[in-house]
């Protein structure tokens, strides 16, 4: 193992000239496997998925099924004016917004800045989007990086804050998905909807019990285990989930695609709900 | 029984160098280094390569076979592409010395830039008291054999020779995680604040999380989720959240 310093740090030496040089090999990789599919298939789903949420937002229509009570989670909760009434679950205190402005204007920056500064949207985003670097051993095609150290970079630091307001939406995504058994002729309910909303939560929180600054929340800023034993227990099941944070990620990406998608095809009438109880 | 096959082998020095050629025979269960050790005794007798253990346990030959960051000895030639000749580099990050031998001085140069473990005042050497659940977190970093293709495969200092003076790499940023989690580490006591320091002296900001590191590490250490996202939470919870600190101040 390499020494540390009992000391405080005096610096790095500089190089000398003749130390500088590397390797002579001018490729920008020698990786012979397919390395670019993963970042590849990365840029596709997520640049999919931007671009229909991109689109979703602004139709401003077909996002609640008063039936059924099913309720997009892209658009709870639904606070302004200008929402269908009966999807409004926490009243409206917004004014009617201009044809211009998505009605969830206020919730969406949370749920997107919570996705972007998610480490693990971070290594996709950074390998897929930004080439830095397309893939490991792999040149990036840009000359300096200064990395999160500089704005607007640095913003992803903010991504705890992120995870304590998303986590509020959560629990209103879990109420509409409560919501989605008891419908409007009254009693106790379940169609295909109410299922696919219910899967959906469970995804969702199984996504942000995973994340990384929960888990750090819970137990992993602790220096002493053993003084805190419950908070240690949170930690070490919050840590099981956190190995599988990326599987997580995809699926509860693609879950609130597709239930948004379902709702919108119920709401429009392009199919009926599959009801399997009243 | 044995098959040829072709190895491309880089092979010069800090003036400059090329690829060279070889055709060689390969045996069942062979790993790269009998290949390349097959190499020096038939036909390049003065191809360089540091090694040492031949387990996997020494780090010493740490290089890249097919463009990737492994280990010589741990790189089982049935797990490559066989109609493919096997390319074999020094690691590109380091200066080379020569042909498949690096200077990789560097990282001895940013562990002696940490301050060491700080003992509590008033227990001595032998007597140390720690729970295990308090040292585990530490423990798996304590698996890392130095390599170094972590650092070698992290683009920050891969990609740009520049950020090497105020990067420590992946590996030391692992060794500050396992500092600052160290039960006993008194470092605060003496004014050492490991968590600034990791961000202003040894460039954790410049860390974005692609992982690579984690990718190549022999000894399969979750250096990015255990060690470098934990150490940029608290570096969070020390710079970047006024919640947190407007409670570290009602306790003072």
């Amino acid at each position: 193992m390499t020494t540390t310093s009992s000391s405080p740090p005096s610096g790095i030496a500089p190089p000398s000239p003749h130390q500088r040089a590397r390797a002579a090999i001018s490729a920008r990789t020698l990786r012979t496997d397919r390395w670019w599919v993963s970042p590849l298939v990365t840029a596709i789903v997520l640049g999919a998925f931007i671009i229909y949420t991109g689109v979703r937002l602004f139709m401003r229509n077909d996002y609640w099924v008063a039936a059924y009570h099913y309720l997009t989670p892209l658009y709870s909760p639904c606070l302004s004016a200008s929402c269908v009434p009966g999807s409004s679950h926490l009243g409206t205190p917004l004014p009617a917004f201009p044809l211009a402005l998505p009605l969830p204007i206020l919730i969406f920056p949370i749920l997107a800045g919570f996705r972007a500064s998610c480490y693990y949207y971070r290594k996709a985003g950074y390998r897929a989007f930004l080439l830095s670097p397309p893939g490991c051993a792999v040149s990036e095609p840009g000359t300096n990086y200064t990395g999160e150290t500089r704005f607007p970079l640095i913003l992803q630091n903010l991504h705890r804050y992120f995870f304590y307001l998303a986590s509020a939406l959560l629990l209103i995504n879990t109420y509409d998905a409560v919501l989605a058994f008891f419908p409007a002729s009254g009693g106790f309910g379940v169609g295909l909807g109410s299922l696919i909303l219910l899967v959906n939560v469970v995804m969702l929180w199984l996504y942000s019990l995973s994340c990384h600054a929960c888990r750090h929340i819970f137990g992993g800023r602790l220096k002493h285990f053993s003084k805190h034993p419950i908070q240690y227990w949170f930690w070490t099941q919050l840590s099981k989930l956190n190995g599988r944070h990326m599987q997580f990620a995809w699926t509860s990406l693609i879950t609130v695609m597709l239930t948004d998608f379902y709702i919108m095809a119920v709401a429009a009438g392009w199919i009926a709900d599959l009801r399997l109880f009243n | 029984m044995g098959t040829q096959r072709r190895f491309r082998i880089w092979r010069g020095d800090t003036d400059g160098g090329d690829f060279v050629d070889f055709d060689v025979e390969v045996n069942d269960g062979e790993v790269v280094l009998d290949v390349i050790h097959r190499l020096q005794a038939t036909q390049a007798p003065d191809l360089a390569v540091r090694w040492n253990c031949k387990a996997g346990k020494c780090g010493s030959c740490s290089a890249e076979i097919n463009g990737q960051p492994r280990l010589l000895c741990m790189t089982r030639m049935s797990t490559l592409p066989p109609h493919q000749p096997v390319t074999v580099t020094p690691m590109r990050t380091f200066p080379v010395i020569r042909d498949l031998v690096t200077d990789v001085s560097y990282n001895y140069q940013k562990a002696r830039e940490i301050r060491a473990f700080v003992p509590p005042k008033g227990v001595q050497p032998g007597e140390y008291r720690m729970q295990q659940v308090d040292v585990e977190r530490s423990q798996e970093f304590r698996k890392c054999i130095e390599c170094f293709l972590c650092q070698n495969t992290c683009h920050v200092i891969r990609d740009h020779e520049d950020n090497k003076a105020r990067f420590s790499g992946p590996r030391f940023l692992m060794r500050i995680a396992e500092l600052d989690m160290h039960p006993l580490d008194a470092a605060d006591d003496e004014g050492v604040d490991r968590k600034r320091a990791a961000q202003d002296e040894h460039g954790l900001g410049f860390c974005n999380i692609t992982k690579c590191c984690t990718e190549v590490c022999p000894e399969h250490i979750k250096i990015t989720d255990n060690a470098l996202i934990p150490l940029k939470e608290r570096v969070v919870s020390l710079r970047f959240d006024p919640l947190a600190r407007l409670l570290r101040r009602g306790r003072r």
